[in-house]
């Protein structure tokens, strides 16, 4: 792959007890792609986001994110480095508006301290101001700017989908990381998001990771795939060179199924 | 904008009301009525100070009596003229700086805010790494601690004994004063992009964390801010009935408060104002109930206590059918009055002072 990448896991391991759920995994995200990661369940994916994002220390390896050494920040300050992520189960603020959500996301660029609030001080409205108009812009790029004020839980599930990315893209980040954004979507709704990832993709310089499911989107929007199993990399490659890979087809459907299907 | 002017005049216009309103009871109300009134305030005081702990930052804490108690004793010891220090701590003297010190009214109330928020870093740095049931029982822990310190250092709080002819500076006017100082702060904190960080902490903290939010820090930062306020309403409240000792800031306040705040609506600020006007007034209404009765040819002799059953029983009935309390999360606000019959909506506005 290129020279500089954006993400380099180097040997990567996790333990949880005598459970290797990821073991010496070794990749490298090239800059302005967007890349898969994908295994059946339990394969690891999760926790390899978990690593990556501060809310799990590496047992061994080490995480370079542009080119810095990110292994076991705080997963504040890796927000603050400039990663972002979406959960695999939404996890928005709900009772807070769309906007608020949005907002929230906002606060990790702002400079004025917390008591120029009670004080009101200009600098502080100022800034205030440009939150709001930046998370209504936010909004409005995602398809939610009518739903501003509604409380985030009522919005319909895509929506709520797509206000959890635009509040990770008011981090200002550098690398987006997405846990199955299509979960849970018909065919249409995944049509309509392999196309909203291209776009965020493009308009924002992003570099994105996605976990997914749904074979369809994986292959449709991703540049390269690695596949984990037993938290072990088995393969690696564009989707083509993923689809026709024996390893990856034992790996999901089973050993005695290929057999099966191939006598 | 048009309605930002028009909410700020409707404020201002509340403010003149409630001045107007405190200057008639000034003249006109006992001082049975005036002290409720003052009781009302300071409970609000304490009730928002909760409500920005446990209501808006999800951290349910059980040390107000201490911070309360912290407050209480620094105002004291402060506006207690020199010459009453001498004659009044009678195991051991009160030490050297502090029997000189004396400070304006508004000077100690201050102070004794600061020291309450001081010890509240200091507890919070340990302590707020725990979450849920277990900060209630740390901080409830805390709180009975500092009673029992107070209880032991003579030489500062003169014991058991306490503290007696605390001057009474605290009046409608002051107390008024620090809850619309309090209200305006808080709400400010509340509605600007800091309120939704706290929020969102309280909803889901590792999706906060994941949004850059140092939510540790903001953690400490509300706690220390309600505990600074948490004083402020000790030291009211200890010039207000000019007698203290540690007994009184036993699990008993803190309950008080927290009924305050959960009857008046968690993240609710109108909810804890109107929380606190209804508890207070109820409570001292429900006197009658511990006075002796007949009803008919039955006798019933008073008992000291019974209004806090019936209360514990309300809690009870509050908590089965209306947990999120009179208010919820909802305001109170101009906004929300001028469209009535729309939807009610998230309002990004200022409340107005209702009471």
């Amino acid at each position: 792959m290129t020279a500089a990448p954006i993400l380099k896991l180097d040997n990567l391991t996790m333990r949880f007890g005598g459970l290797a759920a990821v073991s010496d995994l070794s990749i490298e995200v090239a800059r302005d792609s967007i890349v898969g990661l994908i295994g059946p369940n339990g394969a690891g994916k999760t926790t390899v986001f978990n690593m990556i994002t501060g809310f799990y220390r590496p047992t061994q390896g080490s995480v370079l994110f542009d080119g810095h050494e990110i292994t076991g920040m705080h997963p504040h300050m890796i927000c603050r480095a400039g990663i972002s992520r979406t959960f695999q189960n939404i996890r928005l603020f709900y009772n807070e508006s769309v906007l608020e959500n949005v907002m929230v996301g906002c606060h990790v660029r702002r400079k004025s301290k917390w008591w120029s609030a009670p004080l009101g001080l200009p600098s502080f409205r100022e800034e205030e101001k440009d939150i709001r108009s930046k998370s209504m812009d936010l909004l409005d790029s995602v398809g939610l700017a009518d739903s501003a004020h509604e409380k985030s839980g009522s919005l319909p599930y895509g929506a709520q989908r797509r206000l959890e990315i635009a509040r990770a893209l008011a981090t200002e980040p550098k690398f987006l990381l997405l846990d199955e954004p299509a979960a849970g979507m018909n065919p249409q709704e995944s049509q309509e998001l392999m196309a909203f990832i291209r776009d965020v993709q493009k308009r924002f310089g992003l570099t994105i990771l996605l976990i997914e499911h749904d074979m369809k989107v994986v292959m449709g929007v991703c540049e390269y795939i690695w596949v984990l199993d037993y938290g072990v990399k088995i393969a690696e490659g564009g989707p083509e060179a993923i689809q026709s890979n024996q390893k990856v087809i034992v790996a999901y459907l089973g050993e005695e199924y290929v057999k099966y299907a191939e006598s | 904008m048009n309605t930002k002017a028009r909410n700020f005049t409707l404020n201002l216009l509340a403010i003149a009301c409630l001045v107007g309103f405190l200057h008639w009871a000034h003249t006109s109300f006992d001082g049975y009525k005036i002290q409720v009134l003052n009781l009302i305030a300071v409970n609000a005081i304490l009730a928002l100070s909760l409500n920005l702990i446990y209501g808006f930052t999800g951290m349910f804490s059980l040390g107000h009596a201490g911070f309360m108690a912290l407050g209480a004793y620094t105002c004291a010891i402060l506006i207690l003229p020199s010459a009453q220090k001498q004659i009044m701590w009678i195991i051991d003297p009160l030490i050297w700086p502090l029997s000189v010190i004396n400070a304006p009214f508004f000077i100690a109330v201050l102070a004794g805010g600061l020291v309450a928020a001081f010890f509240a870093i200091l507890i919070a740095i340990p302590v707020l790494r725990l979450g849920g049931d277990y900060l209630g029982i740390a901080t409830l822990g805390f709180s009975e601690i500092i009673r029992v310190v107070l209880t032991n250092l003579n030489f500062i709080t003169n014991g058991a004994l306490g503290i007696k002819g605390i001057p009474s500076y605290a009046n409608l006017w002051w107390n008024y004063a620090w809850l619309l100082l309090t209200t305006i702060f808080i709400v400010r904190l509340i509605n600007s992009n800091f309120g939704n960080v706290l929020k969102a902490i309280r909803d889901d903290e590792i999706a906060a964390k994941n949004m850059g939010i140092n939510t540790f820090y903001y953690r400490v930062l509300s706690f220390t801010i309600g505990a600074f306020f948490a004083g402020v309403g000790g030291a009211l409240l200890g010039s207000l009935i000019t007698t203290i000792d540690p007994m009184m800031f036993r699990f008993v306040l803190t309950f008080n408060i927290l009924m305050i705040t959960v009857t008046g609506g968690l993240g609710s600020i109108t909810g804890s104002i109107i929380g606190s006007v209804v508890i207070t007034t109820l409570l001292e209404w429900l006197r009658i109930v511990e006075s002796p009765m007949t009803i008919g040819s039955f006798v019933i002799p008073g008992v000291p206590g019974m209004r806090m059953v019936i209360f514990s029983l309300a809690l009870i009935l509050i908590i089965l059918f209306r947990r999120e309390g009179i208010m919820g999360m909802r305001e109170l606000s101009w906004d929300m009055l001028f469209s009535r019959g729309k939807r009610s909506r998230i309002q990004d506005n200022k409340e107005g002072e209702t009471r």
